[in-house]
Formats: C-alpha cells, sequence, structure tokens
C-alpha cells in the first residue's frame, strides 16, 4: 500500500471530496500530482492547476497550488492566458468529457492547433455526472442516460483522435485501472514542450455504470483492465479483434514543433521590444 | 508629444498601452477591430502580448487567465461580441478579475448594421450579464478623451477589481481628429493591488481591504489562491450558505456604491441660466452640444449634461438637475435605454422627453434643436 506521502499536494481543509463513493475521479488527480511529483522544478508556488465546471473540475480546490476554477468549457482559453502572461509558470488543464470536447469543443481544437505549452488532462467519465447523467459528447453508442434513456444515437468523439489532427504535439490515454501508466502518460506529457493532451479514463459508477448495469466500481475498473489494450499491442491486433469495447491505450502521437510561446517571443524580438 | 491626427479607436490602443495594458485578446468585428489591429503591433514592441482567439469566449477567458497572472489586460468588440463575452464579463464580475472590456457599439439586435453607429448596448452594458453584478461603464466623445478614458478604465479595473465597459459608439471609434497626447510623466496609473500580509500572518485572498476591495496575489507568487465562480467566502472557496451568498453579492455591488460620487463624471455647460437640459453621452453628445449653441442663440435658455461615467449612473445630479430645469431632453441613439435612467432619478421633478434615432445614421444639429423647441412648447 502506498504511503501517504501525497498529501503536501491537497488542501486537507477542502477534504473529503463530493465525488460519489467509488468514483475514478481521484486516482486521476493523485495521478497528476504524482507526475508533478517526479518533475523537476515543478513545484506548488510555479505550477497551476486550471479547471473547468463538472465533476471532474471540481479537482483545482482540492489541491494545493494556485488553482482557477473557471466557468463551463472555458478551462484552455484561461490557461493560455495564464502561460503566455508568464511563460515560466507550470499551467495543467483538468476538464471532463462534456466540459471539452462539447461546450469547449472549439476552445479545445483551437489550443491543439495553437500549441501553447499546456498540459491537458481530460477525465473521461464518458457522462455529464454532476448534473445527474445526461449524454455527452463521449457517451458511447447505446449507451443509456438520463437524455439517452433509450440508448444513444449521437456518435461519440474519440478525443485523441480529435486533438492528433487538431495539431497536439503529445497525445495519450490512460485509465483510472492503470495507475502507474496514467501517471506516466501524464509526466511524458508534462515533459513535452507544447500542448499535451491525456485522455484519463475514470469510471462514473452512480451516473454511467448503474444506469447500463456495468455493475460496482471494481467491476468497471477490471472491464478497463480487460478491454484496454497497449498501444504496441494494438497496432498488431487484427482488425477482428478490435471489437467495439476494445480500447488502445498508450502514446499516439508525440512530435516536436516550436510552441505558441517561444514563437511570440520571437514576434517580440521581430518587433524590437524595448521594455 | 505633438499633435497628431488619430482615430479613435486607435486612441483606445494608445491609451491602453500607455495605461500598462500588456496583454490582448480579441476576434475581429466591426467597427472595433483597428483597436486589435493596433494592439498586435504594438504590444510586442513593449514585451506584451496580443492574442488573436478562436472566438470572443476565449478572447475574454484568454484576457482573465492573463491578469490573474499579474498583466494588465483588455479587449475590444462589438454588441454581438459583447453578447459573447458576457458569460466571462459576469465571471471576472463574480472572481474580482481586473479587466476592461471596449465595446464600440453600432446597431443590433444580432448582426444589425455592422458599420452604423447606434448606442443600443446602454442597458447590455449594465445587465448583458447574468445575475446580480457591479460594473462600471464610461464613455467617451472625442479622439483624446477616448485616450484619456481608456487610461481610466484600466485604472479603475484595478483599483475596484471589476470588469470596466468603455463604451464607445461607431461616431467615436471612427472619427479622426488631431490629438497632442499627454507625456508619460502626466499619466496616472494605479497599480495591482497586492497582499499586505503573508500566507503564514493568515492571508486570505478575498478578504476586502477598507475599501472593500480584496487584495488578490497573482498567480505565481505562491499564495495558493483558489478562484471561482461559485460564490465563496473570503478564503476563495465555495461555500453553499445565504450569509456568505448575500454578504459577498451585497458588497461587490457596495464597494462600487461607495466610491460612486467619485467614479461619475458629468460635464455641465450653460446651466447657470438653464430652465432646460439636454442631456446625452458619446458621439450623440456632440451633435447635442451643437444644438444647444443653436437652441441659446435663439435665446432658449437651453443648458448642455453630458454623462461621462453611464454605470453607475449619474443618480443624485439628475435629481438635483430636475429641481432645477423646467423639461429634460434625453438624446440617445437607439429606441430610448438611458432615458429610462433619468426618469426614474429625476422622479417627476420635472418633465423628461426622450429624442431618439434609430435608422443607422447620426442625429442632424436640427433634429435635436427640433425636440428642445418641442419641449420648450410643451412646458410653456
Amino acid at each position: 500500500m502506498e504511503t501517504r506521502s501525497y498529501e503536501k499536494y491537497f488542501r486537507q481543509n477542502r477534504l473529503p471530496h463530493l465525488w460519489c463513493p467509488g468514483c475514478g475521479n481521484g486516482i486521476a488527480m493523485k495521478a497528476i500530482v504524482q507526475a508533478i511529483e517526479h518533475k523537476e522544478g515543478w513545484t506548488q508556488d510555479n505550477t497551476i492547476i486550471v479547471s473547468g465546471i463538472g465533476c471532474s473540475s471540481r479537482a483545482s480546490g482540492y489541491m494545493d497550488f494556485d488553482t482557477l476554477h473557471t466557468a463551463h468549457g472555458r478551462a484552455i482559453p484561461f490557461a493560455t492566458g495564464i502561460k503566455m502572461a508568464n511563460p515560466e509558470l507550470n499551467v495543467v488543464v483538468i476538464t471532463g468529457d462534456g466540459d471539452c470536447t462539447a461546450i469547449g469543443g472549439n476552445h479545445f481544437i483551437h489550443g491543439c492547433r495553437r500549441n501553447v505549452d499546456l498540459t491537458v488532462i481530460l477525465f473521461n467519465n464518458n457522462i455529464y455526472g454532476m448534473t445527474g447523467g445526461q449524454a455527452s459528447p463521449m457517451t458511447p453508442l447505446g449507451k443509456k442516460a438520463t437524455t439517452a434513456p433509450y440508448g444513444s444515437i449521437d456518435r461519440p468523439f474519440d478525443a485523441c483522435k480529435l486533438a492528433e489532427a487538431a495539431g497536439a504535439t503529445y497525445v495519450a490515454r490512460s485509465t483510472a485501472f492503470h495507475v502507474q501508466h496514467l501517471v506516466k502518460m501524464i509526466e511524458d506529457g508534462m515533459d513535452c514542450k507544447g500542448f499535451s493532451f491525456i485522455e484519463a479514463m475514470v469510471q462514473c459508477p452512480t451516473a454511467y455504470g448503474r444506469r447500463n448495469k456495468i455493475g460496482e466500481p471494481a467491476k468497471m475498473m477490471a472491464w478497463m483492465r480487460d478491454n484496454a489494450v497497449m498501444k504496441n499491442a494494438w497496432d498488431k491486433l487484427p482488425d477482428d479483434k478490435k471489437t467495439a469495447e476494445k480500447f488502445p491505450i498508450g502514446l499516439f502521437y508525440k512530435a516536436e514543433t516550436e510552441t505558441y510561446d517561444s514563437a511570440y517571443h520571437r514576434i517580440q524580438e521581430m518587433a524590437g521590444v524595448t521594455a | 508629444m505633438s499633435a497628431r491626427l488619430m482615430q479613435g479607436n486607435e486612441a483606445v490602443a494608445e491609451g491602453a498601452i500607455a495605461a500598462g495594458v500588456r496583454f490582448f485578446g480579441g476576434y475581429p468585428i466591426t467597427p472595433s477591430t483597428e483597436i486589435a489591429e493596433m494592439m498586435a503591433k504594438l504590444l510586442p514592441k513593449v514585451g506584451g502580448t496580443f492574442i488573436q482567439m478562436e472566438d470572443e469566449i476565449a478572447s475574454m477567458g484568454v484576457i482573465l487567465g492573463a491578469s490573474l497572472a499579474g498583466k494588465k489586460v483588455l479587449t475590444a468588440s462589438s454588441g454581438p461580441g459583447i453578447s459573447l463575452k458576457q458569460e466571462l464579463i459576469g465571471y471576472a464580475s463574480a472572481t474580482e478579475i481586473p479587466a476592461v472590456i471596449v465595446n464600440v457599439q453600432r446597431v443590433g439586435p444580432s448582426t444589425g448594421q455592422p458599420t452604423a453607429p447606434s448606442q443600443g448596448d446602454v442597458m447590455q452594458a449594465r445587465w448583458g450579464t447574468h445575475g446580480d453584478h457591479s460594473i462600471i461603464a464610461i464613455s467617451p466623445w472625442s479622439v483624446r478623451e477616448a485616450f484619456d478614458l481608456t487610461i481610466k478604465s484600466v485604472n479603475y479595473a484595478e483599483r475596484f477589481r471589476v470588469p470596466v465597459i468603455l463604451l464607445m459608439d461607431e461616431i467615436v471609434g471612427h472619427l479622426r481628429e488631431n490629438v497632442e497626447l499627454p507625456a508619460e510623466n502626466e499619466i496616472e496609473i494605479y497599480p495591482r493591488r497586492a497582499p499586505k500580509i503573508s500566507r503564514a500572518e493568515g492571508y486570505e485572498p478575498y478578504a476586502p481591504d477598507e475599501d472593500l476591495v480584496p487584495n488578490i496575489a497573482n498567480f505565481g507568487e505562491g499564495y495558493h489562491v483558489h478562484v471561482t465562480g461559485l460564490i465563496h467566502d473570503e478564503t476563495g472557496f465555495p461555500v453553499g450558505s445565504p450569509k456568505v451568498t448575500e454578504d459577498s453579492i451585497r458588497r461587490m455591488h457596495e464597494k462600487i456604491e461607495r466610491a460612486a460620487d467619485e467614479i461619475i463624471e458629468v460635464q455641465q455647460e450653460f446651466m447657470d441660466d438653464a430652465e432646460f437640459a439636454v442631456v446625452a453621452f458619446g458621439g450623440t453628445a456632440r451633435t447635442a452640444y451643437e444644438a444647444v449653441l443653436n437652441a441659446r442663440a435663439k435665446g432658449l435658455k437651453v443648458g448642455f449634461v453630458r454623462l461621462i461615467t453611464i454605470w453607475p449612473f449619474a443618480d443624485k445630479i439628475i435629481a438635483q438637475l430636475a429641481k432645477k430645469v423646467r423639461g429634460i431632453l434625453v438624446a440617445e441613439l437607439n429606441y430610448g435605454q438611458l432615458v429610462g435612467e433619468v426618469q426614474r432619478a429625476a422622479n417627476g421633478a420635472c418633465l423628461v422627453k426622450l429624442c431618439r434615432k434609430y435608422d443607422m445614421t447620426i442625429f442632424e444639429p436640427e433634429e435635436i434643436l427640433a425636440s428642445i423647441e418641442n419641449l420648450v412648447a410643451e412646458v410653456k
């Protein structure tokens, strides 16, 4: 069992958190501070946590850094402003599937395109949890939600493919079951200069699992264990084995491209910066 | 500095730089685009940052993030864009993040008449975002004043930690005048407020200072501040209590109300013998001034009252005015917005009439003069 060595990263007086028993958000939140702990030079004073609105985004309030709980979908523009105003800061965005790919979808793709040096972690629970279980753009086809009582007919986004197509320079996925792998994916994303995107699949037993008869939190995590396929193995998997339930995890894309903040520094020099 | 021909929008950009604005986020929209274009050129020269965002909401979000990281910030747009920004104008109000929003008004609603002047956003400036909130809105009538009021907007935003709307109109935005700008040492700058005590001494980011405004630390200074749009107490963390909710909303209003006499600026001319008064603001006030001169040439005792501060509204000044004169004419380039406030403040002490225009053209002095003559005839 892990010692409680990460307590200093949390605001003890804000705990316990409001997430339901068995929720995966706490695992993803801890994975972020574990990644930060491994990062040389990243401290609680020079790292900023920015979130949107929803279950995922309550994480910012529990984390002992400068933290910003923005409006629904708007975390990436705020984070862009922080990083561009002070490039010395490390800026981490915590968002959810509804926050990032629905109401914040435009900010998400343009954040990827612009390539500001941010680390964006999407807690994907496949549902709007905070409002009680409505379908999100990442609710799988056929799954039930309060606004899709007969099963969702809206084709879901693959946020990783979206991020890569839009220009993110680091794209990875992991799950709440694969904790050490998740930490590694986040840490590598933090190492990568540019817009890094990590999808953290998390279980929502209350608003998603229960309604879809997927079972207890442990069963939802067992499902992640049984269906996640490491990227290398996934690439070798014949198409007929890539069933609807199976999904790849790992690093999907990485590139070295000039970040927006360093490109803007060039602009300042071209303009003949005097101050 | 020598005089130079300058456009109103250009004066806003120059004023912003002079005020210490070092971050601009924007999105193209007529008739405010020149401000963004100027900022794109000027900001990198002074080590500042210009960023064109994907939409108006993001433009507002990016400047609020930059403000929290310690920069003085400004964005500019027009009616339709301001409507989109309203979500985060409310956020800035609730979280007390200093920011200036320039609205170069055009004809609405919706896409309306994009290149034509209007003053139809008087109420949007005050009530555009949801919920009870405080705001300051000021409106220039000349190119030089566009420069000066931009600086004032930035100073108010920093001092009161409130969103400030610089309520321009297309008339002033696209007006070109020969102006002489003040020297740097003639410009007063309000610095970013800073914490007065350390974390160890019990610093609370939303604890109000004597003027009811909190001294919120910038991000990256080690204070571990939490900022949220949820109703929060002095620690900055959300609290679901009726008392905290009430105290928080009251303080946001009182910090402005307390300073209202200082914030509210009104220009009054020819009031000594005035029996009537014309109330106007922004570009329309230029025409109203001409109309008042023409009326006085005809022997009518008419005064001129120009509201520089639109919000908070000049209640006391209008109440006194209504007791002094027999009739007030409100000239505005819309269907009638400011007039309701003037009537409320006048509280029946004199007749208040509206001179309105909403056909995408500006007033002619004769139109306002005719309305003055009608008012005089009605009272006599």
